[in-house]
């Protein structure tokens, strides 16, 4: 308890602050560029000052992206609560409900989580153009196939979370429920559900960010008018346009990641610690 | 050891009930729930059956396929012919597989270094951890989308006049001036050789990796940065560099987005390591030094191990990064960026099946003995 590591000094302060800097130059830069009014955007002087404050470009990059955002949003909070509650229950049930073969079908299913998705989106188009005859709601080209996706896709990583989470969970906690006659869903309801908040904050932020920031399985899987954000920024960001309108691009660059920053913001501190208490160990 | 097992066992016999007079009632209600408890897991594992293997199989029919343009599926049979193709095209294994191997090792070698540094420093019990800890982790919130449109206009290579982003930065600040506060006195020959002491506007000869290897070891330059090209690479050029050194320059974003990540994984190890290990340590009088590499290093092995993983195969398949920097250029190319044109340019849907199917090999490679360990060390935990 006492000990007083030794390093703390100004010299690692200083270090401190200068990487502090490395990981905020690039937001500065957003913010700066967002914050000029059009006539002072130049790349010559790209790092002045505004000589006064105006949102023009943020005002422009949000006219061009407000109804991707709005996608993405209608992706992204369904995509995270349904992966979050699938998640929970098979980690409950591969934690403490153990099967023959359980921890093999585990690991086979874990593997999902590491392929690149390069190797599987040829079948998957083929297959979600096909759903979309037999479903049209969840079809290519909806925002509900693109949910659908997510949530199959994260099934690895939120059952491998949960499940780590649940395997903390004693025993005796359980057999002391059973014990008052309650079943598989009853110990779920009123003993492993109520411990797993924590958990849950984890796997939403993790699935939030995932389905938010997804470019692959959204450029794929969508069409102009149900395009999520980062499938409309790249579009802006892409060849054409680009030597003019650098700073809308920049502007909207940090617009899109608003939602996630303010996910972090918020609720970063609990999603550190989750990954601090090793949530991510295979 | 001992107890852990013996809660393993205890979990597998969860489901069988004490024997009791009730028993026979019981055994019947818990043996539906065990139905039931299969059951609920069931849905996910058709899913993934079929979207991770049954498509891996799927792909693997395609790239032996004679599916080759046009976006009507062909199946005849084609035999490895794809993957012969590949092995055969400079711009898959020349471009994109050196240029994988170049990213993937500089990208490893900075995230564990630089996550471990981070850690170790936020662990000194300094003010303010938690703020810091939050600038170095909120990269990750950002999608590699928004990193790549930053970071191309960051490090945009035009110079002299026309310098923009950090080569006009650097150029601001004056690095040379930064220099010659830092050591007074004339500056040494060698940062007049590089240009080091001069304003932005010369630039150009600023950090040529070359030289200033030169400066350093004098004399003709070794005959192995001849060979892989190192020579040439100047800094302010940054991913405009030849490849496959451009690619190394990208990996300063990817390293920007995740070496948070990695610093988090390893304070979280540093914290479960007991502060009576070290006061024992210092006590035998160990330098803080020694502490750290005799240690807390061998202890965060495990750590270390994991990170590698998930970095590992973010870097095999990196591919918005790429995509958005390199806007098409064929000197960083990928193989999930060389996949992408394949299919949605040249519609060669057989081709970028092959694609897809070797990187898969690829992070197989690295991934299947990490999940057969971790499966194995399970049984104990």
């Amino acid at each position: 308890m006492t000990t007083s590591r030794r390093l703390a000094t100004p010299a690692l302060y200083l270090l401190l602050f200068l990487m502090a800097i490395f990981f905020l130059l690039p937001v500065y830069l957003l913010l700066l560029t967002g914050l000029k009014p059009f006539t002072e955007v130049d790349l010559k002087t790209m790092w002045d000052l505004p000589t006064r404050i105006a949102f023009d470009n943020f005002a422009r990059a949000y006219a061009k992206l407000a109804p991707y955002l709005w996608n993405s949003l209608k992706l992204v909070i369904p995509a995270s609560l349904i992966s979050s509650m699938v998640g929970s229950i098979n980690g409950y049930v591969f934690a403490k409900w153990k099967f023959p073969f359980s921890d093999l079908i585990f690991t086979l299913i874990l593997f999902g989580m590491f392929i690149p998705y390069q190797s599987i989106l040829v079948p998957m188009v083929q297959f979600m153009q096909w759903l979309g005859e037999i479903i049209p709601p969840i079809g290519r080209g909806t925002i509900g196939g693109l949910i659908l996706v997510h949530v199959i896709y994260g099934i690895p990583i939120t059952t491998l979370i949960f499940r780590n989470y649940y395997a903390g969970v004693p025993t005796e906690v359980l057999e002391a429920g059973r014990i008052d006659g309650a079943g598989l869903i009853g110990l779920y309801r009123y003993v492993v559900f109520p411990l797993s908040i924590p958990g849950f904050v984890v796997v939403l932020i993790w699935q939030f960010t995932q389905a938010y920031n997804d470019f692959l399985f959204a450029f794929v899987l969508t069409r102009t008018e149900t395009w999520p954000v980062m499938v409309a920024l790249q579009n802006m960001a892409g060849s054409g346009s680009s030597a003019v309108e650098w700073n809308v691009q920049m502007a909207g660059a940090l617009i899109a990641a608003v939602p996630t920053l303010l996910v972090y913001m918020f609720l970063g501190r609990y999603f550190l610690r989750g990954l601090m208490a090793g949530a991510l160990k295979g | 050891m001992n107890t852990t097992t013996e809660r393993g066992a205890a979990q597998k016999a969860v489901p069988r009930p004490e024997e009791r007079p009730r028993a026979k009632r019981r055994r019947t209600y818990w043996s539906a729930d065990r139905a039931l408890s299969i059951a609920i897991v069931t849905p996910s594992i058709i899913a993934i059956a079929i979207f991770v293997y049954g498509f891996i199989g799927w792909s693997l029919r395609v790239s032996m396929s004679e599916w080759d343009r046009g976006l009507t599926p062909r199946l005849g049979f084609a035999g490895l012919e794809h993957y012969l193709q590949l092995f055969q095209d400079r711009r898959f294994v020349e471009f994109g597989l050196r240029n994988t191997l170049v990213f993937t090792v500089l990208f490893l070698a900075a995230c564990l270094a630089i996550g471990l540094f981070l850690a170790i420093m936020l662990d000194q019990r300094i003010k303010g951890e938690g703020f810091f800890r939050s600038i170095f982790l909120f990269p990750m919130a950002i999608s590699f989308i928004v990193t790549g449109v930053a970071w191309r206009w960051l490090m945009n290579p035009s110079r002299g006049r026309r310098a923009s982003g950090l080569n006009l930065l650097f150029g601001m600040i004056n690095l040379g001036k930064v220099v010659d506060f830092v050591l007074p006195g004339p500056a040494p020959e060698w940062m007049y050789d590089i240009g080091m002491s001069q304003l932005a506007d010369k630039l150009p000869s600023l950090f040529n990796l070359g030289k200033v290897v030169d400066a350093i070891l004098p004399g003709p330059a070794p005959v192995w940065m001849y060979d892989v090209g190192l020579q040439n690479v100047e800094i302010s050029r940054w991913f405009t560099n030849s490849a496959p050194w451009g690619i190394a320059f990208v990996v300063i974003p990817a390293v920007w987005q995740m070496s948070g990540f990695t610093m988090a994984l390893y304070l979280g190890g540093l914290r479960s390591i007991s502060d009576d290990l070290r006061e024992a340590a210092r006590v035998d009088g160990a330098s803080e030094f020694q502490i750290y590499r005799y240690i807390i290093l061998p202890l965060l092995r495990p750590v270390t191990l994991s990170a590698m993983i998930v970095l590992g195969h973010i870097s095999l398949k990196i591919f918005d990064l790429v995509y958005v920097i390199g806007l098409g250029d064929l000197s960083l190319d990928v193989p999930s960026v060389y996949m992408w044109r394949t299919i949605f340019e040249a519609t060669n849907y057989a081709q970028g099946a092959a694609i897809g199917i070797l990187m898969l090999l690829m992070i197989a490679v690295l991934i299947i003995p990490y999940l057969v360990y971790s499966m194995r060390s399970e049984t104990e935990l």
